[in-house]
């Protein structure tokens, strides 16, 4: 049937609205930066399965199968977009840490204004 | 009310993502001309047998250069705000 | 709080096996998938998995955080300076001048699947090296430093 064909993107699309959804509409701050990062994942997955080819192999010559390869350049790009979204995590994180020892509580209901 | 608002707005944008599998067929890329050329010359031009190491590192090397200075710039911040004060300091105020 | 013998026996035990594999992943980045970000992430788990076992009080006085930094500026030094070595011979920045010339890492590979030589690749084993050290101290410090901004209550 059609559907089974594009099943990797229906799955992405899944991926996103889940995480939009968690990153718009909850209240604790570790909650947030999870859809956040959610939303990277099905990104990340959406620019490797661009490059498919049916019945093809993976792009390395080390006792290949067959000389017939997937597109190599969505990986690369791939690569360079994980590095970055470990960085961004790594910052969210850490600011989430402060918050919770500077207002005692990580609930962005109860964090207005800047503690004087 | 407010709910019923947010719950048509993201109903909105899933139809609107719903858009990328109609378009896109998986399995059978447009345009290859340049994946072409990396997998056939790739081999010859950097001896590597990893087609994709040598597009990471030979051939776009100069993102792979970015992208590590972007991540010491990361590590450079989180180290920023994990200081501890030396003596002789105070809080920084205003 | 520290955890019980059998988890801190198993964990110093694993460790070198974990270091050995990543540094494997590095080193044959130009044979078979992996590379140098994905090595160093290998071998930044196992150290994580040392910090973890072992609480973190007795793990600060052999692993510091000033070790770590200077690891990850020489890692980053060591990939810029590499690549700039070919502008003092005459060619563009980032030229792999070491393939297929005879050199280091220079022996030629003809077209097809063949069964993976060390010697082959240029430039790209050092630079995944250089990487591969930048990853693994960057990422210590992440973990040591988020560790020490934590204030604990003697339980």
């Amino acid at each position: 049937m059609l559907v089974f064909g594009t099943i990797p993107y229906l799955v992405i699309v899944a991926l996103a609205v889940i995480g939009l959804a968690t990153a718009a509409l909850k209240r604790n701050l570790i909650k947030i930066f999870l859809g956040i990062t959610i939303f990277e994942s099905a990104i990340n997955l959406f620019l490797v399965s661009l490059g498919y080819r049916d019945g093809a192999v993976a792009p390395i010559f080390t006792d290949a199968p067959s000389t017939e390869m997937v597109m190599a350049t969505p990986q690369a790009l791939t690569l360079t977009s994980i590095v970055i979204g470990v960085a961004t995590t790594a910052l969210l994180l850490s600011f989430a840490v402060l918050i919770w020892k500077h207002y005692g509580t990580v609930d962005t209901d109860k964090i207005r204004r800047l503690k004087e | 009310m407010r709910r019923y608002i947010v719950a048509a707005i993201f109903v909105i944008l899933a139809a609107s993502l719903l858009s990328i599998p109609i378009s896109f067929s998986f399995g059978s890329p447009i345009a290859t001309d340049m994946d072409d050329y990396f997998i056939e010359y790739g081999q010859v031009q950097t001896a590597a047998n990893n087609i994709v190491t040598s597009v990471v590192f030979d051939y776009r090397g100069f993102d792979t250069l970015g992208e590590s200075v972007v991540l010491f710039c990361g590590v450079v911040g989180v180290g920023l705000l994990f200081r501890r004060l030396m003596e002789g300091e105070e809080y920084e105020d205003e | 709080m520290k955890m019980s013998k059998i988890v801190r026996t198993g964990a110093n035990i694993l460790y070198p096996f974990v270091l050995i594999f990543g540094l494997y992943i590095v080193l044959h980045g130009h044979l078979t998938p992996g590379g140098g970000f994905q090595g160093g992430a290998v071998i930044a788990t196992g150290v994580v998995l040392v910090i973890v076992a072992n609480s973190y009080e007795a793990v600060t006085g052999m692993l510091q955080k000033v070790v770590f930094k200077a690891q990850e500026s020489i890692g980053l030094l060591l990939f810029i300076g590499v690549a700039a070595i070919a502008i003092t011979l005459g060619l563009p920045f980032f030229y792999n001048f070491l393939a297929n010339s005879g050199s280091i890492f220079g022996l030629s590979v003809p077209f097809g699947p063949n069964h993976g030589d060390l010697n082959t690749a240029g430039l790209i084993p050092i630079m995944n090296i250089a990487v591969g050290i930048e990853v693994w101290g960057g990422l210590t410090v992440i973990i040591l430093s988020m560790l020490s901004g934590l204030d604990r209550k003697e339980a």
